[in-house]
């Protein structure tokens, strides 16, 4: 079943695995690649890595770890974590132009862990565990403190096993400026069982995955049930890293594409350690033409799906079978389209949005948000998401929610206003959106000046406002099965539906830059002294007047100056002084 | 305030975010206001200036009175008669107070942005009224509601308490039993009424929030949004280890004057409360127009002393010139992009300056004016000749 209708499911732990000895469980890997043309010509390849660990990391030390990461599996046990995301991700994903995301994540860095219920300092434990994590990562997660730090009511529910959902576990953390690169790729793969030595791994190369419009990968942790009882639990890492390659929308390339061409490397053999070691590639024809494109070479299967709502074929490489590295020593799969397909033709995906800031000056902005439903009869509702920084003060009576000209009124809202410097807003609402519809939401801020020393080095820059999280459950046209998890795990963790109508989808949207008023930095001494100053006459002339009393001028005989002033008159023939 | 009682309508308390800095009492006012809020804010105008009117009128009856009974006590020197006010110059004083204040651009800006600032200056208004005409009891009320709308006035209850003193002739020593009596009956008043008033906020809103929003924020000063004051500046460019020492600092800054004030202007309590609410205005932590209007609108009363001001030209040019210069360069800092914030911050402190010299130049006349009174107008030197009067 989806992961959707095991949240739901009510784990008796105690009686589990109690009865079980501790010892090392079994542990199972899964690598699969998944290759998609999109709509406009480029091709975006997904890795999931999947480490499946028949063991309770939470009850007793485990001490013999083989393909679960040491560092990963101490961390878990050590704060008492329950769920990990973790997502770097460079680029945004375009879902106007490239359709629903299979797994997206917003640009920057992204965390939200739920902590386990016996966590009694959640605060503290989120603490330790981002700067633990900034280091595996070599990311600079230690910046997430509670100035950016958020507890969503209804937008992050557990995607793993969960026995009540008190939402004061979870935390959710973006850093919208935090930049991807080599370093953080190295770490990453440095915890797959197999490195970047064998199996799918081995294209994992820098240079070419960095050249990419779209850059992301990501780190899932989660409880699931070991066997459909559910009387155990096992732990499941899934390592995934999306990329999408623009040679042909850039103008440098024909829309044909091949695994050289994209990461300058083939693959040679699976990964010794992994149970299964699959490449999917995307074959579905577009308006029910057959033999529009051509893989090379012959798959060995090719599995039929039904993923968001839409039927597709997909050719099946196992690198696990004999029969494929038998021709030559090493697998390109390679992709010809026979025919140039007319690109006009962009099918729109059902639930996208955008955002951007209006507005004039650096007092006051406007935050606006599109969302759009295309599907032509069926409404769905959407939760949205947004974290503002504390220095846009936003505005909550000027929020407004406008759907085909008329007032929408969110069936739930849940608005937490920011404190200076502590924390910042968090704004939850539930909206139904309409059949074929555009919905508007907009809410003014106030932009403050901060002190001198909070600024960023480089503050006309501008200062960044993480992305806003959509989640919907989008109906689907056709009736979509069920996939056991454990058959094809690439799909139902890329493509997750709760039951046959309708799959899950999270979306965000661009991340906002906006400017701030900004002090002179050069003027810190001058500011004080001038300031002072103004202080200072006010006291002295409050002061001469309150302390000496007036009194009648007595004569004096003249200082040096008027002697010599009358000295001088005297030979000029004027009566002295 | 619109805000606060959005989130109050959410169901979010308004002290949990940093926006809504106002007093509970307020937000429930406005609860039912909030519709008429224009005519409200002309209303408080309206009622300041009738406030004002009233006091001065009595204040310059009290004037006359005293002045009539030093000539007879044969304090004054024999030839001030220039100087001595009679009732036909001081009849239209009360008007050109209300006039000056409900005419003052200061003030109409004030109500057109609807600034609670007005309510601030009619609560003050009617404790002045209820201080001349002698109500101790209503002063009390009155000043701790100012107190627990913003807490600088609480520097007002010494001017309000030697004038009460002055009009029941309990004279100032510290050695009188009476005027420890009657201080402390006054101090008792002001505290009963302030700790009603604030039971009663934690009452309407059912926690003790407001306190650290209200008052914190007008003590730590931790929005450096631009005003007019000198604060915003000071601040965003402060190092972070000194912040505290330098609020604590700006802080006394305000309060300390109430002390040697009072000792040098005890025979004038009126004066002194003119002083008081000026420097209230000019070093409070978030100023605004509103407040200056409060005590320009005095000025008319000291009209008399204008032989004796020194710079009132300069100083007038200064205020106006300032106060053109403010939008536009504001403007040409946050909209335009081509000027920045030093420009801003220049006008503030020129504009501060003139304030502080204006309240200085006004002291210096009134005490020249009263040395004048004693000693008498021609002042001659041992030998005969005129003589210049210095400050020693």
């Amino acid at each position: 079943g989806g992961m959707l209708a095991a949240a739901v499911l009510l784990l008796l732990v105690a009686a589990g695995p109690g009865l079980v000895p501790v010892r090392a469980g079994r542990d199972a890997l899964r690598e699969e690649l998944l290759l998609s043309p999109l709509p406009d010509g480029d091709v975006a390849a997904t890795f999931q890595f999947r480490t499946r660990w028949d063991a309770d990391l939470q009850r007793g030390a485990v001490s013999h770890y083989r393909l679960f990461p040491k560092a990963l599996g101490r961390l878990v046990a050590a704060l008492g974590v329950r769920e990990l995301h973790l997502a770097l991700t460079q680029g945004f994903w375009r879902t106007r132009v490239w359709g629903q995301p299979p797994l997206q994540a917003p640009a920057g860095a992204e965390l939200w862990v739920w902590f386990q219920p016996t966590v009694t300092d959640v605060d503290k434990a989120w603490e330790e565990l981002s700067n633990i994590l900034s280091g595996i990562f070599c990311a600079s997660l230690n910046f997430i403190d509670s100035t950016n730090t958020v507890t969503p009511t209804a937008s992050f529910k557990p995607l793993g096993l969960a026995n009540g959902t008190d939402h004061h576990l979870l935390r959710y953390a973006v850093l919208p400026r935090e930049v991807v690169c080599t370093e953080n790729l190295t770490p990453w793969k440095k915890l797959l069982p197999c490195g970047s030595k064998a199996g799918l791994a081995v294209l994992l190369k820098a240079e070419r995955l960095f050249h990419s419009s779209y850059h992301s990968q990501a780190v899932h942790i989660r409880p699931i049930c070991r066997d459909a009882s559910c009387l155990a639990v096992s732990w499941e890492l899934r390592q995934t890293l999306t990329v999408v390659f623009d040679t042909f929308s850039s103008g440098q390339g024909k829309k044909d594409w091949s695994l050289f061409k994209m990461f300058s490397r083939t693959l040679t053999d699976a990964c010794p350690l992994a149970s299964q070691s699959k490449v999917y590639v995307d074959i579905s024809p577009k308006n029910k033409e057959k033999e529009l494109l051509e893989v090379t070479p012959p798959p060995t299967s090719v599995h039929e799906a039904i993923v968001q709502g839409d039927k597709r074929t997909y050719a099946v490489y196992d690198l696990l079978s004999p029969s494929l590295f038998n021709t030559s020593r090493s697998l390109n799969v390679q992709l010809k389209w026979k025919r140039p397909q007319d690109s006009s033709d962009l099918p729109t995906p059902i639930l996208h949005a955008q955002r951007y800031v209006s507005g004039y000056g650096l007092q006051t902005g406007e935050i606006s948000t599109l969302i759009y439903n295309t599907h032509p009869y069926r409404a769905f509702p959407v939760i949205l998401l947004e974290t503002v920084p504390w220095y846009l003060r936003l505005y909550v009576h000027t929020l407004t929610i406008i759907t085909k000209g008329k007032e929408n009124k969110p069936s739930y809202i849940h608005y937490q206003p920011a404190q200076d410097r502590r924390r910042p807003h968090l704004l939850e609402m539930l909206i139904q959106l309409p059949a074929n519809s555009v919905t508007k939401i907009t809410i003014q801020f106030e932009r403050a000046l901060l002190k001198w020393t909070e600024y960023t080095p480089d503050p006309n820059h501008g200062f960044y406002v993480s992305s806003s999280v959509l989640s919907a459950l989008v109906p689907s046209v056709i009736a979509m099965k069920d996939v056991d998890v454990e058959q094809s795990p690439l799909f139902t963790s890329l493509f997750p539906s709760s039951d046959g109508s309708s799959y899950f989808v999270r979306l965000y949207t661009e991340p906002l830059l906006v400017n701030l008023p900004t002090p002179d930095f050069s003027m810190p001494y001058n500011v004080i002294c001038l300031t002072c100053t103004v202080v200072a006459v006010c006291y002295g002339s409050f002061y001469n007047l309150l302390t000496r009393t007036f009194h009648v001028e007595e004569p004096s005989r003249g200082g040096l100056a008027k002697r010599l002033a009358n000295i001088i008159r005297k030979f000029r023939g004027v009566p002295p002084l | 305030v619109v805000e606060g009682l959005a989130l109050l309508d959410l169901g979010v308390s308004p002290y949990s975010g940093a926006i809504f800095h106002e007093t509970p009492l307020i937000i429930y006012l406005f609860h039912f206001l909030i519709e008429y809020a224009e005519l409200v804010f002309m209303i408080t105008d309206v009622l300041t200036a009738v406030a004002l009117y009233l006091a001065i009128q009595d204040f310059n009856k009290v004037v006359f009175k005293k002045q009539k009974l030093l000539i007879e006590l044969d304090k004054y020197a024999p030839d001030v008669a220039e100087l001595i006010r009679t009732p036909m110059e001081m009849h239209y004083i009360p008007l050109k107070v209300a006039l000056f204040y409900l005419l003052n651009p200061y003030t109409v800006m004030s109500c057109v942005a609807k600034s609670t600032c007005a309510i601030n200056n009619t609560v003050i208004a009617f404790f002045i009224l209820a201080t001349i005409k002698g109500s101790a009891f209503l002063s009390a009320v009155f000043l701790a509601l100012a107190t627990y709308q913003s807490l600088y006035p609480l520097t007002l209850f010494a001017p309000a308490l030697l004038y009460l003193l002055q009009r029941q002739f309990i004279p100032i020593k510290l050695k009188s039993k009476s005027f420890w009596l009657y201080t402390v009956q006054y101090a008792a008043l002001y505290l009963c009424s302030l700790v009603v008033i604030v039971c009663l906020s934690f009452f309407l809103l059912n926690s003790w929030d407001f306190i650290p929003s209200v008052y914190g924020f007008i003590l730590s000063v931790p929005d450096l949004t631009p005003n007019i004051g000198l604060f915003w500046y000071f601040f965003a460019e402060m190092f972070e280890h000194f912040s505290l020492f330098f609020v604590c600092v700006f802080q006394i800054n305000v309060f300390f004057y109430t002390i040697p004030l009072a000792i040098k202007l005890k025979e004038h309590p009126v004066f002194f409360m003119f002083v008081q609410i000026a420097i209230i205005s000019i070093f409070k932590s978030y100023p605004t127009v509103g407040d200056i209007a409060l005590y320009m609108a005095f000025l008319p009363v000291w009209s008399h002393l204008y032989r004796f001001l020194r710079n009132i030209f300069i100083l007038s040019c200064v205020l106006i010139v300032c106060s053109l210069l403010f939008p536009v360069l504001w403007h040409l800092w946050i909209y335009a992009g081509s000027a920045n914030s030093n420009f801003y911050y220049a006008i503030t402190l020129t504009f501060n300056i003139g304030q502080i010299l204006l309240i200085s130049d006004y002291f210096y006349a009134f005490l020249r004016r009263e040395y004048y009174l004693t000693h008498g107008l021609h002042l001659t030197r041992q030998d005969g000749t005129e003589a210049m009067l210095v400050l020693k």
